[in-house]
């Protein structure tokens, strides 16, 4: 790996506000999308000849559709709450990071053709024509926002600058200007079923494989059904859950916790994603295309509970979404919350004394749990506020004897993004994946110095791309990064007393 | 009786910037209204009840609590400027109200107070947005402008209090006349007419400004609105059910 060819941030332990570094980040821009996909997708495949009449025509559009962005489009004061909050700012210094610099961006070409002090003041009022440059600069800067929602944590107006991203993506695809890798991965979900592109005996036979390793390794038949009509549970996971690592050790765990609670479950190789890129890129229409194969599953395999596996932004289009795009979920057992996150029904059975976890197997790790800014900041799990946070550190604490939080700054709602959600998990932007993940980095430095951390537990199939992707550069073994349900399946002792 | 042409153009001026003001207020908050929230998006952790949503907005209204978690010095500087000018705007009542009510009665004395405190509050503002790299950079004209125009109006305030001293009877003449359609004239003294000008900016202003904050917050739908969605569904007014 040619690992000296970026400028990795020196990691102290300590996350520093630094100073303006204008355009520090300028060259940094996402490969535009391939002809294939913008045709598929319905978008032009180059930038129309109108395209600023079309951009403006399509923000006039979303600004009546969308209550979020007409709002946050009018309220910021520019009081500086989100500026040293954001991890793009942080690490690259580009002021343009800052999330009001960011929204600055588009609220220019706002005040421009939206208001009439800026129709009639121009320049004075901070109104700015949409021309070439500003397009461009929309392009670099809102590829260089993971929508992780932290800034929207810290304003006291509570705007959301992935509401504002999403508009921003949504109005340069419409014009012809897409980004390749979120573009793409919507295609291959629309199309296919999934983010990766697979078919469904490929799906199959990784099932076929891991149902072998676990026999092998347990002498126990754990199964790992797909398109089984009538099983009790569906579960939809992140598709990476079917061959990246570490991501299937995840995936070993969710089919152990169903094997030893005696519950039946299936999954579904026409639903074989989670993810919903759709939301990344604001088109509401995708999103719900992506969906709906959820609901198609379910009328087909008749299922009483839909259960989502470890995905950030997953979870949030699942948690918060679902019902609306393709609820009411009639045919599910009221009982059940609907979707039903498999840590919230993990923890749920570990509570009921239905699993026995042997602690000891873990002893090797130190764990220290970095909560995805999906999860943490646009989602919950139980019936508190806040579930999001206690499920899994429960979870963990019931399956190791050693755990330890990062810094309270950077937990929790407070938690730092990974660096390479919304659609940013891209390889020609890795140098921003790099330096995006240094706030992160800093915190597990810390905790490494001070409690000997080992192993960074997570929930989110993106987090665990980037963070066994970037940990090499800061020169930490990619192997430290794991799902929470990896540490249950190697707590969790099979066989004996089965179901509940 | 006549009126001279300064009084008529005063009176003029306060009923046309009160209605831009009003008006202006209104369409915001019609506008805002009327745009539907297709999605559920509070910033969570947040309220699972619309009550709860309301409390919470209700203390970022009140106690700029998000404002609190991010910056202290900022929400200090905050926090105090605009609970300072609520109250100098109370203070103010009594030039529009008779008899004035009791509980105004009692804000008067601190109204003066918050009336010294508030320019001072401006200048901190004004100091934090100039000497932080980050403030620098956003901060454009606007931003300066209306700290400017608040500054001068609490000033030119505290002059007539503390040092001027026109006749109040004849200003409270003059605005409790405006109020009740029982015109009575201009007074002439330079401070107040200033004071009032100023005033009048800043009602017109404010709906066409960045100040629209004030009631735009109440429809921050990552604020206001309640972490239920599993719980009862969110429709889409725009986009149709899948079957």
């Amino acid at each position: 790996m040619a690992k000296v060819k970026f400028e990795v941030p020196e990691l102290t332990g300590e996350i520093i506000v630094p100073g303006l570094k204008e355009d520090a980040a300028a060259a940094i821009k996402s490969h535009n999308a391939p002809v294939k996909d913008m045709t598929d997708l319905g978008f032009p495949t180059e930038l129309v000849p109108d395209w600023k009449e079309k951009a403006v025509a399509k923000f006039a559009e979303l600004l009546k559709k969308y209550r979020s962005l007409k709002v946050f489009m009018d309220i910021c004061v520019k009081c500086g709450a989100c500026t040293d909050k954001c991890h793009f700012y942080l690490s690259t210094k580009d002021p343009r990071n800052m999330p009001v610099a960011r929204a600055e961006l588009l609220r220019k070409v706002y005040r421009r053709y939206f208001t009439t002090a800026g129709k009639v003041l121009g320049k004075l009022a901070e109104a700015e024509d949409l021309t070439r440059e500003v397009l461009d600069e929309w392009y670099t800067y809102f590829y260089q926002c993971t929508e992780c929602r932290r800034c929207s944590l810290f304003c006291p107006y509570g705007i959301d600058t992935a509401e504002i991203t999403m508009a921003a993506r949504e109005m340069m695809d419409t014009v012809g200007l897409g980004a390749k890798y979120p573009l793409q991965t919507i295609n291959k979900a629309i199309t296919i079923g999934n983010n990766l592109g697979m078919p469904g005996p490929a799906i199959r036979s990784t099932l076929d494989f891991m149902e072998e390793d676990i026999k092998e390794q347990t002498g126990i038949p754990v199964k790992f059904p797909m398109d089984v009509k009538g099983a009790d549970v569906l579960l939809i996971t992140p598709s990476a859950d079917f061959f990246a690592t570490p991501h299937v050790e995840s995936l070993a765990g969710y089919a152990k916790v169903f094997h030893q609670a005696g519950i039946s479950w299936t999954l579904s190789s026409y639903a074989s994603e989670a993810g919903n890129f759709g939301m990344f890129n604001g088109n509401y229409e995708h999103m719900k295309k992506i969906a709906s194969r959820i609901k198609v599953a379910i009328n087909e395999l008749k299922p009483k509970r839909l259960i989502h596996g470890e995905c950030g932004h997953a979870w949030r289009a699942a948690y918060s979404f679902w019902n609306t795009l393709i609820g009411p979920f009639d045919s599910l057992d009221p009982k059940y919350p609907a979707p039903q996150h498999i840590c919230e029904f993990t923890y749920d059975l570990i509570n009921r004394g239905a699993l026995k976890l042997d602690k000891t197997a873990n002893d090797d790790f130190v764990v220290t749990f970095h909560d995805s800014c999906n999860v943490a900041r646009a989602s919950r799990m139980g019936n508190s506020p806040g579930g999001q946070f206690e499920i899994p550190r429960a979870i963990i604490r019931a399956t190791c004897n050693k755990f330890v939080d990062m810094h309270p700054d950077t937990i929790r709602e407070k938690t730092f993004c990974c660096g390479a959600g919304g659609g940013l998990l891209a390889d020609e932007i890795i140098d921003l994946r790099i330096k995006g993940v240094m706030p992160r980095m800093q915190a597990y430095k810390a905790i490494k110095d001070s409690h000997g951390a080992n192993f960074f537990a997570l929930i989110c199939a993106i987090c665990k791309a980037q963070f066994t992707k970037v940990f090499p550069y800061y020169g930490y073994e990619m192997e430290e990064v794991g799902g929470v349900h990896q540490l249950v399946s190697r707590a969790i002792v099979l066989g004996g007393k089965e179901g509940i | 009786m006549e009126f001279s042409l300064l009084t008529i153009i005063f009176s003029l001026m306060a009923y046309g910037a009160a209605a831009v003001f009003v008006f202006g207020i209104l369409c915001r908050i019609m506008v805002y209204a009327k745009t539907p929230s297709p999605l559920k998006i509070p910033t969570t952790p947040a309220p699972t009840t619309s009550f709860g949503a309301g409390v919470r907005v209700l203390s970022e209204v009140l106690l700029f609590r998000s404002l609190y978690r991010s910056n202290k010095w900022t929400w200090l500087g905050g926090v105090v400027f605009h609970w300072a000018f609520l109250l100098v705007v109370l203070r103010h009542l009594r030039y529009f109200l008779y008899p004035l009510p009791s509980w105004d009665m009692k804000l008067q004395s601190i109204g003066i107070y918050a009336g010294i405190v508030l320019p001072i509050a401006v200048l901190y503002l004004l100091m934090r947005r100039t000497t932080v790299d980050r403030t620098v950079f956003i901060s454009s004209l606007a931003d300066y402008f209306a700290l400017a125009l608040i500054f001068f109006i609490a000033g030119t305030g505290l002059l007539m209090k503390f040092y001027e001293r026109p006749f109040m009877v004849d200003i409270k003449g003059f605005v409790y006349g405006l109020a009740t359609f029982n015109f009575s004239a201009v007074p002439t003294d330079p401070v107040f007419l200033a004071h009032i000008t100023l005033v009048m900016i800043l009602l017109a202003y404010f709906p066409y400004s960045k100040l629209v904050h004030a009631p735009g917050i109440f429809f921050s739908p990552t604020r206001n609105q309640a972490d239920n969605p599993r719980e009862k569904r969110h429709v889409t007014p725009w986009s149709p059910n899948l079957t």
